[in-house]
């Protein structure tokens, strides 16, 4: 009996230690980039464009993520949405149903660098878009696809059917009560979730760099057919390809950046959700 | 009537945009193999060597370079992800267990480029110095890697041994077992299943894993078969990452490359299919 | 209108998968009065007023016989529209459910879905219904706060308004006190008499006192089946069924 005692005390101490694991490596990502990178938040590293390779700021490439971002989410956002409605409220239980669940499951499994192939196949060279802001966005909006459509499909589940159902008694139709009610409450959920996909949109490199651009634009596209620069490929290229310190100095301040975006996405999404679930407990409190 | 029409219009271009996902997965396989076809024969799946200004196409020293890294990778992060599940599901309680379980979540989503570029300046010096060769390696790439896959396996695992019904727990406890004997011979065999899901899960994760891995691990000029895990290597995705903005369009090379991402998408396929089939199987059997 | 039929029920049989859930009924509900159903739970009670708007539709393993007439037409009827019936029968739950909305939106909703009203004449809508559901006077300096901020019962009639705004010809209570302390019940009771004035009203209660209280007729149902049904001084004072007597004098249920 004391000999379990022992060995449960030891167990705990290994849990304890690979529990800690994680977050270890988070806060020491974190920290590093940020001491690196934190000389380098200049204004003028941030409101200029890069020139002879390692030299100048990085503004072209932080709008670049943004409109690439954007251009993904007009695409994978209100399918993803519509789609979401449909498999919650209308999608019958059948051979159907299962079949689009299945393609939704295999599209969210296909690996980054496939998309990525796929949008230089099909988008660029089939299409006819080149490389190009659109390209690049639209091949991210593919990948994205997957998570807008089930984060959507999970908060349109979450109203409650009492909604549904006091909507439908008052003689709203299915798609005004979807579309009154429904759809409403469910905003801050769907929202929550687009962030999230948007937040793994932002940091995406494979997709882009094989449909959007070198990364190292110094302009940023006149049309939405012209390439664009974007800070993940531009870590990619100025962390190895450039061998210099300034190069180097370029990749922390890219990467403290991006990891800040992604990071202010994530802590908004997740303000919203807390807000979302506190709004519904008060309802049923 | 006009109403009626309308919500069945409506109706039926909700299920089109629910169909979007099936359209897109056929273009990517109509597409991949369109381009990818004409290079997938003999040599192409059982050729050593890999050397593309002599049109040589051969995947095997890449495909066994990708199971290394994975598997490796994969290894380290069942050492550390299902004791943390264990930790989690077992012995835990808020606020530990939420602040863990939100760094944990916090790590899948952090860009793979900037892990691989941490990797970079960090782990590959410190191998260099410390322990030998070029630091870009092998070990580089199994840990960075190990990372990105821990996430999948902790959260998936732990869902598991959550859900063992608690009744277990209290019955085990009240005959006086200390909790580790509970975990090992009630909950880790109850579960077993659903970790093992989140293995393959994993596993799948990791071979179609890009950046991060291409970051650290080297990627010599001619692919071959590593003797140790210094050595660097090449894997498919950055193989065709690297090689893809050379490729001739409408080559035997990038041929060669579409059907290394051929290749690369029917194993991660397989992997994800075999996880998901593991979780309904025990979905099912639990009610 | 008065003893003018409204709804009536021919041998009405009704299932969820295998499990029968409404055996055979047969009753008449008459305009302008409070027709309390009550019986134990589980004894299919909500489910016959969820016919009455078709609510169970919406359940897919529902599978009803019979017919229920409203005005002379059978609401099963093909023809028949399923959101027009709605409209014209109303319904309240069982816990309060607004919308998450100002409490002007939720009385207001109806009338906007179906293209009633907009502007000035809507807020007459407005102010009508909520005096009708007598929350007027509590709510008139705060008609944009969200609904989700009134007390339950005040939630109740609000609900209550939300359904006398699309002017229905029934209105259908499903256990509207279940969920409220006894003052909001007091409230909601006697704004069930005051409504038959203008509507036919259909209360489905497990309480006794209630039904007794509310109701001029009043039905038993007991596992599906119609035990008693009459006026509610006869069904009170003389029932005729020796379960009804068993269930008024508090022997089970």
């Amino acid at each position: 009996m004391v000999n379990e005692q022992v060995k449960e005390k030891y167990v705990k101490i290994f849990l304890y230690f690979t529990a800690s694991f994680s977050i270890l490596v988070l806060i020491a990502i974190m920290f590093f980039i940020a001491i690196k990178g934190m000389g380098m938040l200049t204004v003028e590293f941030l409101t200029t464009a890069p020139y002879r390779f390692e030299y100048g700021g990085i503004y072209p490439q932080i709008i670049g993520t943004l409109y690439l971002t954007g251009v993904c989410m007009v695409f994978a956002g209100p399918i993803g949405i519509l789609a979401g409605i449909y498999l919650s409220e209308y999608a019958p239980v059948n051979i159907i149903t299962k079949i689009l669940r299945f393609f939704v499951e295999s599209l969210a499994g296909v690996p980054s660098i496939v998309i990525g192939l796929f949008g230089l196949a099909f988008l660029v060279y089939y299409m006819h878009f080149q490389i190009s802001l659109f390209s690049g966005g639209l091949a991210l909006g593919f990948m994205i696809l997957p998570w807008t459509v089930r984060a959507s499909e999970e908060a349109i589940r979450a109203v409650p059917f009492s909604y549904r159902e006091a909507s439908l008694a008052l003689g709203a139709s299915k798609w005004q009560t979807i579309k009154e009610v429904v759809a409403k409450a469910a905003a801050p959920g769907i929202v929550t979730g687009l962030l999230l996909g948007l937040g793994k949109a932002i940091g995406e490199t494979a997709v882009v760099l094989l449909t959007a651009g070198s990364g190292l634009e110094s302009f940023l596209p006149r049309s939405i057919f012209e390439p664009v620069a974007s800070l993940p490929v531009y870590l990619y290229m100025i962390a190895t390809q450039g061998h210099t310190s300034e190069a180097y100095n370029r990749a922390y301040g890219a990467a403290l950046v991006l990891l800040g975006i992604f990071l202010v996405i994530n802590v908004f999404a997740s303000l919203l959700r807390n807000y979302y679930i506190k709004k519904h407990r008060v309802r049923f409190g | 009537m006009k109403r009626q029409i309308r919500e069945a219009i409506i109706e039926k271009g909700l299920f089109l945009a629910a169909s979007a996902s099936i359209i897109i997965v056929m273009l990517i396989i109509i597409f991949m193999f369109a381009e990818g076809i004409r290079a997938l024969n003999f040599d192409f799946l059982f050729g050593m060597e890999w050397w593309p200004s002599g049109e040589k196409f051969g995947i095997i020293p890449t495909v066994v370079s990708t199971f290394i890294i994975g598997l490796g990778a994969l290894g380290i992060a069942i050492i550390i992800g299902i004791p943390c599940a264990i930790f989690l599901s077992e012995y835990s309680r808020d606020p530990i267990r939420s602040i863990i379980k939100s760094s944990v979540e916090m790590l899948v989503g952090i860009p793979s480029i900037v892990l691989g570029f941490f990797g970079l300046v960090v782990l590959v010096p410190l191998i260099r110095y410390n322990i030998g060769g070029l630091g870009e390696s092998i070990l580089a790439g199994w840990i960075i890697l190990s990372i990105m896959t821990l996430p999948h396996i902790i959260s998936i695992s732990e869902d598991a041994m959550r859900a063992v019904p608690n009744s277990f727990r209290e019955g085990s406890i009240a005959l006086g077992s200390t909790t580790w004997q509970t975990t090992k011979a009630l909950i880790i065999p109850n579960a077993k299943s659903g970790i093992f899901a989140s293995i393959v899960l994993g596993m799948g994760n990791a071979i179609g894993e890009t950046m991060a891995v291409l970051m650290v691990i080297g990627n010599p000029n001619i692919p071959w078969i590593p003797q140790s895990i210094l050595d660097q290597v090449r894997v498919l995705t950055s193989t065709i990452v690297i090689e893809i903005s050379y490729a001739i369009w409408g080559s035997m090379h990038q041929y060669s490359l579409f059907a290394l991402g051929i290749v690369l998408f029917a194993v991660v396929s397989v992997l994800n299919l075999i996880s998901r089939l593991i979780i309904k199987e025990e979905i099912r059997k639990r009610w | 209108m008065s003893n003018q039929t409204r709804i009536e029920t021919r041998n009405l049989n009704l299932r969820f998968g295998s499990a029968v859930v409404l055996k055979n009924l047969n009753m008449s509900i008459k305009s302008n009065f409070v027709t309390a159903i009550m019986g134990p739970s589980g004894c299919g009670k909500s489910t016959l007023i969820r016919t009455f708007n078709r609510l169970n539709d919406l359940i897919p393993e529902c599978h009803i016989e019979g017919e229920v007439i409203l005005n002379g037409m059978n609401i099963f009827d093909k023809k028949v529209d399923v959101v027009e019936l709605r409209k014209r029968v109303g319904m309240v739950f069982q816990k309060p459910n607004p919308f998450p909305k100002s409490i002007y939106d939720n009385v207001a909703y109806g009338p906007k879905m179906h293209g009633m009203a907009h502007g000035k004449k809507l807020d007459t809508i407005v102010e009508k219904s909520l005096k009708d559901a007598a929350l007027w006077a509590e709510v008139k300096d705060r008609l944009r706060d969200s609904a989700l901020s009134l007390s339950g019962g005040q939630q109740q009639r609000l609900c209550i308004a939300r359904t006398l705004s699309v002017q229905p010809e029934v209105i259908l209570l499903d256990e509207p006190c279940s969920a409220l302390d006894p003052a909001a019940t007091a409230k909601i009771e006697s704004l069930m008499v005051q409504l038959k004035k203008n509507y036919t009203v259909i209360v489905v209660t497990h309480n006794m006192q209630q039904a007794a209280r509310v109701s001029d007729y009043t039905a038993f149902l007991y596992l599906g089946e119609l035990m008693e049904y009459g006026e509610a001084e006869q069904v009170f004072k003389n029932p005729s069924n020796k379960l009804t007597e068993d269930f008024i004098t508090g022997r089970f249920g």
